[in-house]
């Protein structure tokens, strides 16, 4: 599943019409997601740019679907809410007519469908996770174009290409929630150390039975590295 | 004569089907060396701050058309309900209709709940009728208002997407603006405080970007009052023409005093003419 996302988002950008003058709003980012046993932990940077701007510094980019199901977006900003707000209205919608918690299948599943119907037209990668009764934590990846898969942990935007070989060497089934947190924070600080679209603050969030616990790292308390 | 025709079946949505034809007419346009009318823009700087009790808004004045001023003192902060206003930034006929259209919009949504609107539901208004047009509509705006929930800032971007901040700014002098925010926000402010700090984000625009500038409007939205200041601040007034120089008015007068030059003869010839032919043409006075 190594599409590079790198390469659609350079020729998106060298097509002329969008040129860095034009109000793109840009969620070039890293977002990631780890399941857990009895839940997920997700993660994000909190970087939006329009070319070389920073339009905001501490974007929110972990976006609740449902009361425990959440998803990554990256990006285009202006595709990835529109179509967040969208599945938050069937997802709600699904949930009161079968009176009951929907699965987080069922949200990636709205996710694939929009992305993959319109895939000419949008440009969002979005990664879905949360937890539900039926099979506990989940993460679902939808990538540009459309895929959907599950996997155990997924890491997604610019930033991502930087840091697949720490997930795959880090990652070991049956961590901690604690461990898992660690782990989401240490792989996210490293993006940021060297991807120029990724920065600001790291967004955690842990997505269990009991609800969902949200925290913040501020720049200051990032864990380092090397000092170079 | 009967014809037969095939209903052709139109997907739904907005067809961008002129939009490839018009930046085709464009480059042949450019390339024959003539260049299509500018649109008038708002390049602009707009920003708005969360204060104590509520929100102040603040704009620039100068409306540009290519690179001539086309307004001097054009309003930039618009009214979309009573506890909300919002400024525009980008193409000036696209944020005006865009703020008409949905402040129209969110009355009539008011009436309907018979409750006071909420800035949440004007943003997501802006937000998917921006996105619908794929950015076609160059409105990049700053909504701010204050509800049943407090106050609120939002800026809104071309595309559709947008930010829920304390502080924001946008437009061509955004930058300068955002200089001055990220160096004196503080969380909390008085209102006196806020309003100088707007007003020297605007100034900064005015006088560090060249698509900003005139005079600096604000507008302060606390819960059940808005101060509509414009203009809060006349930054560039224009320049008065000294009055006398030497004891003389010299305002408009280009008159020289009589003997400044000197007359050396004089010659005097009557014309003779003679009436040839004389007609009254009555006016039309009905």
């Amino acid at each position: 599943m190594f599409i590079s996302q790198n390469f659609e988002m350079d020729s998106f950008s060298q097509n002329p019409e969008f040129t860095i003058h034009s109000f793109f709003t840009f969620l070039d980012t890293t977002i990631m997601a780890v399941e857990f046993e009895g839940g997920v932990v997700i993660g994000a940077d909190s970087r939006t740019t329009t070319g070389a701007y920073i339009a905001n510094r501490v974007t929110d980019k972990l976006t609740p679907i449902h009361e425990r199901i959440f998803c990554c977006r990256s990006g285009s900003a202006a595709d990835t809410q529109a179509i967040a707000d969208a599945v938050t209205y069937q997802l709600g919608f699904h949930s009161i007519e079968l009176d009951e918690a929907p699965l987080v299948q069922t949200a990636a599943s709205l996710f694939r469908e929009m992305c993959y119907r319109y895939r000419e037209e949008l440009m969002a990668g979005i990664i879905v996770a949360g937890w539900d009764p039926r099979r506990g934590g989940q993460v679902y990846t939808v990538p540009v174009g459309g895929m959907m898969t599950r996997q155990p942990v997924s890491v997604g935007g610019s930033g991502s290409s930087y840091i697949y070989g720490y997930v795959d060497s880090n990652y070991r089934a049956g961590m901690s929630k604690e461990e898992c947190l660690k782990f989401t924070a240490e792989a996210l600080t490293l993006a940021m150390e060297r991807d120029g679209s990724s920065g600001g603050v790291v967004r955690l969030a842990v997505i269990s039975e009991q609800g969902v616990e949200r925290q913040v790292i501020l720049g200051n308390q990032l864990p380092k590295f090397s000092t170079v | 004569m009967a014809s037969v025709s095939v209903c052709q079946y139109r997907p739904g949505g907005f067809s961008f089907e002129n939009c490839k034809r018009n930046a085709l007419l464009e480059a042949d346009i450019n390339k024959l060396g003539f260049s299509s009318p500018a649109a008038r823009k708002t390049g602009t700087t707009i920003c708005g701050v969360v204060y104590k009790d509520g929100v102040v808004l603040g704009a620039d004045t100068r409306a540009t058309e290519g690179m001539v001023v086309a307004d001097k003192n054009c309003s930039k902060i618009h009214y979309i309900s009573p506890n909300i206003y919002c400024c525009g930034a980008g193409t000036a006929a696209d944020t005006e209709m865009t703020t008409q259209i949905i402040s129209s919009n969110l009355e009539l949504h008011s009436l309907s709940t018979g409750r006071l609107p909420r800035v949440t539901t004007a943003n997501r208004m802006l937000k998917q009728m921006l996105f619908r047009y794929q950015g076609y509509i160059g409105a990049a705006l700053v909504l701010g208002g204050v509800d049943c929930n407090g106050p609120h800032l939002y800026s809104i971007y071309p595309h559709g997407s947008t930010d829920k901040l304390p502080y924001v700014t946008m437009g061509s002098g955004s930058l300068a603006a955002m200089a001055v925010f990220e160096d004196r926000y503080r969380p909390n402010m008085e209102e006196e405080e806020a309003k100088r700090l707007v007003r020297d984000a605007i100034a900064a625009g005015i006088f560090n970007d060249l698509g900003s500038g005139s005079n600096i409007d604000l507008c302060v939205i606390t819960k059940g009052n808005v101060d509509y200041l414009r203009p809060h601040d006349m930054a560039n007034k224009k320049g008065v023409r000294e009055d006398k120089v030497y004891g003389r008015p010299v305002t408009g007068s280009y008159r020289y005093k009589h003997g400044t030059t000197g007359v050396l003869t004089k010659a005097v010839t009557p014309l003779n003419l003679e009436v040839v032919e004389e007609s009254v043409q009555t006016m039309d006075t009905s």
